[in-house]
């Protein structure tokens, strides 16, 4: 075995082992604490997981791509509410209304072009300001939001399609439609980020931006498709979620953007860039779903979520900086 | 030599550009409106930015130590939360310092993880966010926390109060800004907190023990916290526990505008109150003109990403930046 591969498929596995610990605690202790008839893991509840895990999970593949490519993107919750804005505000205008069913794939891409479009401005002011990442999208965050309240005010928004529910309600193969757009995305994002020249040279440009672009790569535009891929993928998230809901306040989505960094930093992505996967995010996206879910199935309250996935994550750090150290020792021999 | 002057021009115009912002808001918001500069108005503006700076008050040593703090927004609605529990259960005179050792303990936790532990401050901060967050919704149960007896109490002298004609709020955000100011710009601590920031490695190399430093930063900043909590909760006497949501990224802006380089080593406590009293008139200025709040937001946005522009374009010489 090679020095430190040991380390590195401890690390790379576990968001695995952290999900089937959690799964044998809830299941151990629901048969104890929990109040209702049902197991645990009861195949509806784990259905259910899937589904509610989707509208962070779809943003969170776009935050890793960004993250691995050594950015961050903080108005991703902005992006989300605005394009559930353009989605169902557009539905109402009258040339869509006279269009029938036909409007509502147009909704759909009016929504997703308008997420695209706010992610493209993000990561062109990053190209060419040369502003960090953080301070772009941390203004962003209050602008965008910003013009989510321009659209409507404090109202809410709201336009009931029930084809678009039934849609979004609908289950195939037993999965609902919101867990198929995550598992297609991440299928997606997986081939994107491993099997084209696009990802490898995210991952490169993250690792060392001096040796990228002495190799010739073009860092500007990589980092604006990324950050186009993460504001399509927040409005994609949007769309999924408000086809079924229906309305969209202009506080909704406020958070997301913890919550999403929370997922992927759970899956082992290196904010500093250059190291991380789609599919660990997508375990860091159901650990951190099924720990919400498994709280209140043991009866704890929705407040000590929060303190303990908080908790957790500097736990992770702990622990991600020892295996690190115990690498380079096993190097170092 | 034509051009190297315009460059110099350009580049001290850029270096003072956040005070030239800053002057023609408030050239232009007292022509859009003579009530703007009515000392009445100004004193407003600055008591409901008074919590506001205070916390940014703690954040700039923070960043510039090189490090952030996105907890601020959760600690403070704890100890908003935790003072005004303790006003009625042990009374006001020990609430208040039960309630600064309770966040001081919180910074420590922080500080000792970042300084101490070398862990990445983003990721550590945003969990204490969280984390602070359900601690802060355990220990209230989920209630508004309110004061029983409202009319009987002096605890509200912090918030609601005036000394020599000026709310309590200013002054203590004011006394606050001048000590912290005098202890980042003239002693060895400060000195200390900026060569940590500017550069670890060299920091540690000449003798600074760079985890202390850091650690101090967060102590800091966790006792502006727990000032502004005091302010709030004197202010309001009942809260919510979501009090502070929301602020630290508020707070962080109002540091960035102030000059504060996110990488550390730079930054004032001059500029920063600056930038607190940008965002607070550019708030009111927009209300005054009869803009809806939210239209801040975008404006915010706007400024913000001028601002660092223009610093950044200042230290590379030019104006686009040269990622290809």
């Amino acid at each position: 075995m090679q020095p430190g591969a040991l380390s590195r498929n401890l690390k790379n596995g576990a968001i695995w082992a952290f999900i089937v610990l959690e799964l044998i605690f809830f299941t151990v202790a629901g048969e104890y604490l929990s109040l209702s008839e049902k197991n645990f893991m009861d195949a509806d509840n784990m259905l259910l997981l899937l589904k509610q895990s989707a509208p962070i999970g779809i943003i969170a593949m776009g935050m890793t791509v960004v993250m691995i490519n050594g950015n961050i993107d903080l108005s991703v919750g902005a992006t989300f509410a605005l394009a559930a804005i353009v989605l169902l505000d557009s539905m109402t205008w009258p040339f869509m209304q006279a269009m029938g069913v036909g409007a509502i794939p147009l909704a759909w891409l009016f929504a997703l072009a308008a997420g695209t479009a706010l992610g493209a401005l993000n990561g062109l002011i990053v190209w060419k300001t040369g502003v960090d990442a953080f301070i772009v999208t941390l203004g962003a965050m209050l602008g965008y939001r910003g013009l989510v309240f321009m659209y409507n005010g404090e109202q809410p928004t709201s336009h009931l399609n029930w084809t678009l529910v039934d849609f979004a309600e609908a289950q195939f193969l037993g999965l609902h439609t919101a867990t198929w757009f995550l598992l297609l995305v991440t299928a997606v994002m997986w081939f994107v980020m491993n099997r084209t020249v696009h990802g490898r040279n995210a991952y490169a440009i993250g690792d060392n931006r001096a040796a990228a672009v002495n190799a010739g790569i073009r860092v500007g535009p990589h980092m604006m498709i990324n950050f186009m891929i993460v504001g399509f993928l927040a409005a994609l998230s949007a769309v999924v979620f408000y086809s079924e809901s229906g309305s969209v306040n202009p506080n909704d989505g406020e958070l997301y953007e913890l919550w999403v960094i929370t997922a992927v930093v759970l899956g082992g992505t290196k904010l500093t860039g250059g190291a991380g996967s789609i599919v660990s995010t997508f375990g860091g996206v159901l650990a951190i779903q099924l720990l919400r879910k498994g709280l209140s199935h043991i009866g704890a309250d929705t407040e000590t979520v929060n303190l303990v996935i908080g908790l957790i994550l500097i736990a992770v750090l702990i622990l991600d900086r020892q295996l690190n150290i115990k690498g380079r020792e096993a190097l170092r021999t | 030599m034509e051009a190297t002057g315009a460059r110099r021009i350009g580049q001290s115009l850029a270096k003072q550009g956040i005070l030239i912002a800053f002057a023609l808001f408030m050239i232009g918001f007292t022509i859009a409106n003579q009530r703007f500069l009515d000392p009445d108005n100004v004193m407003g503006v600055m008591r409901s930015s008074a919590i506001l700076g205070v916390m940014a008050l703690g954040v700039t040593f923070v960043v510039i130590s090189g490090n952030l703090d996105l907890s601020v927004g959760s600690m403070m609605s704890f100890s908003t939360i935790v003072v005004l529990d303790l006003h009625d259960r042990i009374g006001p005179e020990l609430a208040i310092p039960a309630m600064f050792l309770m966040t001081l303990g919180l910074g420590a936790f922080i500080g000792i993880l970042v300084g101490y532990l070398r862990l990445n401050s983003l990721i550590v901060t945003l969990g204490m966010l969280s984390a602070i967050h359900g601690l802060t919704l355990t220990y209230s149960g989920g209630q508004n926390m309110d004061i029983d007896d409202k009319a009987g109490t002096w605890f509200s002298v912090f918030g609601r109060d005036e000394a020599l004609g000026v709310p309590m709020p200013i002054l203590i955000f004011a006394l606050l800004a001048a000590v912290l100011g005098m202890a980042l710009a003239k002693t060895p601590f400060g000195r200390k907190v900026y060569a940590v920031g500017g550069n670890g490695t060299a920091a540690t190399f000449s003798g600074i023990r760079r985890a202390r430093v850091v650690l101090s930063c967060y102590l800091i900043s966790a006792f502006c916290v727990a000032t502004a909590g005091l302010i709030q909760a004197s202010r309001s006497l009942g809260s919510q526990n979501t009090v502070g949501q929301g602020l630290e990224l508020e707070v962080l802006a109002a540091v960035i505008l102030g000059g504060a380089s996110l990488l550390g080593g730079s930054g004032t406590i001059f500029k920063t109150v600056i930038g607190v009293l940008i965002l607070g008139f550019i708030q009111n200025g927009l209300l005054l003109v009869g803009l809806e709040f939210y239209v801040q937001y975008v404006v915010t946005w706007v400024i913000i990403i001028l601002a660092v522009w223009l610093d950044v374009a200042a230290k590379r010489g030019r104006l686009w930046s040269s990622i290809a």
